[in-house]
């Protein structure tokens, strides 16, 4: 979260406020409070459920490895597959937008436009059963293929999964999923891209993509980390997909290729909680809440980089 | 190089709405040539034909012909890039890109002429575009700076810098000191007066004592009702124009007097 500071008024110079104001200013000023109270409760609630598994011995964890020894692998896991999913489908995305804002006959636009909403729309367990019948073994060759030539980079590493129940193809259903969000807000931000500046490219000679480099990406720029940190969240917090696709082993392992990733927290939770009981149930809590602080710093990590430039954002 | 432009029986359209019809005209090279006229007569639309900026919006299209210095800039093996390369064009409301500092704005069109630019070369250009726009004072010691962070009348003159950092042979001007205050009009002027030496210039205003000042010829575009296409109804040596019209419609619009 920013503060922005509301200007101070001078000493000596007061300001007629109108009912008009004053309303809009207290509405949207008790949304704002409304909705930090909603993430303290979260919090909180996280917190005291949390809180027996964070002094319980290290002995009565599941595992027995202590609470970090539990979560550690799941933290990795989770990173992974968000991070596997965004890397692919930010750049596809705005590819997408791109052709769909710029380049697509107005028919076609439309059309991939709705296709591209559909997808958004499509519950989360038919991607499961997707990922696990069709893109894993489909993906299977390229395991194999990876873990020969490419098996000196540690993500590589091998030795190839015989299922294609891995991270990798994890990652890539998550992009799949997260695709319609982020071509959803990139296609927005640049069609708003401002004719003024669009034209006074194409008219110092810019070709259509130049013009595109020169007056759209940088103003669309924010906006397009704004999707995919949407998007991020959504692949985070993505249990049913992992769940079905992952078999799950419990190492803290980068190894995106092989039978032995470790789950996502959000997935472990859904697959534990129905049968967890005591001092299980704090665990996957505590473990909720890392995916809590998780989400927490990735988004403020985006905000930082949004307004390192914001001097240059168009916005002014 | 600064180039002659003949336009030959030039109708423009937006979709099926003809906007500009039947113009002919010869656009002296070393010159500054003035068009006046009623608003929504087609002044924008027939300068934006010029450098085939016109068909970038959807829909719109020209027919006829529009010549420089023999090349023939409506030919189907014309590429509208070379031809916006060649031919500069400064807008109406100052628009340097907001997302670039002041020394990215004026050097933008020579990083698509010639991708790589040494630094020194670059340095260069920056620094004599912007004196040639009369900005260099204000701006050198803030060059890293967004270009949106300027005043109106230096955006302005950020564009003009951006324009001739290219070395256009023609620079096409929008109604470039409509927003602008009597000083920052004023440099702009002068500023034209000195690039005549180099360039072919075509500036649309609305202010005649603008156009009686700077240009050595000018065009009146009228129209004769709404919805009728707009038509260049004289063009002749400002001093003419301005003294003894050819036609009533010149006269009329030049003394305030219409309809
Ligand atoms: N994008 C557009 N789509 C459709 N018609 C347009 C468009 N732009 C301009 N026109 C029409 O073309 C005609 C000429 O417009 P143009 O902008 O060239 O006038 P102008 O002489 O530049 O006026 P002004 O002095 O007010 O700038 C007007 O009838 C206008 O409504
Ligand atoms: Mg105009």
């Amino acid at each position: 979260m920013t503060a922005t500071k509301a200007p101070t008024e001078p000493p000596g110079q007061r300001t007629v406020r109108r009912p008009g104001d004053r309303l809009f200013a207290a509405s949207a000023k008790g949304s704002g409070i409304f909705i930090l109270l909603v993430l303290a409760g979260v919090a909180a609630f996280l917190i005291s459920r949390a809180l027996p598994a964070l002094v319980a011995p290290a002995e009565d964890i599941p595992g027995g490895a202590g609470l970090a020894g539990y979560i550690a692998p799941l933290v990795v896991g989770t990173l992974l597959a968000a991070v596997l999913a965004l890397l692919v489908a930010t750049p596809l995305a705005v590819a997408i937008a791109l052709y769909v804002a710029y380049y697509a006959p107005r028919r076609v636009a439309a059309a991939l436009g709705y296709v591209i909403d559909l997808l958004a729309a499509i519950p989360s367990v038919v991607y499961g059963f997707w990922g696990l019948t069709v893109l894993a073994p489909a993906l299977l060759p390229f395991h194999e293929w990876a873990a020969e030539y490419l098996g000196w980079i540690p993500l590589f590493a091998g030795p190839a999964s015989n299922t294609g129940r891995t991270m990798f193809t994890v990652g890539l259903v998550l992009a799949v999923m997260i695709l319609p969000i982020i071509s959803a807000i990139s296609r927005e931000v640049f069609i708003q891209a401002p004719a003024l500046h669009r034209e006074a490219a194409l008219a110092l000679g810019a070709t259509r993509w130049e013009m595109i480099k020169m007056a759209v990406i940088p103003y669309g720029k924010s906006g397009v980390i704004a999707g995919a940190m949407l998007g991020l969240g959504r692949a985070l917090g993505e249990t049913m997909a992992v769940a079905i696709v992952l078999s799950g082993g419990a190492a803290a392992t980068l190894n995106l290729i092989s039978n032995s990733s470790p789950s996502t927290i959000a997935s472990n939770i859904a697959l534990r909680f129905p049968e967890a009981t005591g001092l299980d149930v704090n665990t996957l809590i505590a473990s909720g809440l890392v995916l809590f602080l998780i989400t927490l710093a990735v988004n403020m990590l985006a905000r930082w980089i949004v307004n390192r430039r914001a001097d240059f954002s168009g916005a002014n | 190089m600064a180039k002659r432009i003949e336009v030959s029986d030039l109708n423009i359209y937006y979709g099926n709405f003809l906007a500009v019809e039947g113009v002919n005209v010869a656009i002296e090279p070393r010159s500054i040539t003035a068009l006046i006229g009623p608003s929504g007569c087609g002044k924008s639309t027939f300068l934006r034909s010029l450098n085939r900026m016109h068909e970038v919006l959807p829909g719109a299209r020209v027919e006829g012909k529009v010549v420089m210095d023999g090349q023939d800039l409506y030919a189907a093996d014309t590429d509208p890039v070379d031809v916006r390369r060649s031919i500069g064009m400064v807008f109406q409301r100052p628009n340097p890109f907001p997302t670039m500092s002041i020394y990215d704005n004026v050097i933008a069109g020579n990083r698509l002429n010639s991708k790589r630019m040494k630094k020194a070369e670059a340095d260069e250009v920056v620094e004599k575009s912007l004196r040639g726009a009369n900005l260099w004072a204000e701006v050198k010691d803030r060059l890293d700076r967004p270009g949106s962070g300027l005043s109106g009348g230096q955006q302005q003159r950020l564009c003009i810098a951006r324009a001739i950092a290219v070395e256009p042979d023609v620079l096409l001007m929008d109604e470039p000191c409509s927003a602008l205050d009597p000083i920052s009009t004023l440099a702009i002027e002068d500023l034209m007066a000195e690039l005549k030496e180099r360039f072919t210039i075509v500036i649309v205003t609305h202010n005649m004592q603008q156009a009686a000042r700077v240009s050595e010829q000018t065009g009146f575009f009228n129209l004769n009702g709404v919805g009728q296409p707009g038509r260049l109804i004289e063009f002749n040596p400002t001093e003419k124009i301005f003294s003894n019209p050819d036609e009533k419609a010149t006269e009329d619009y030049i003394s305030g007097r219409f309809g």
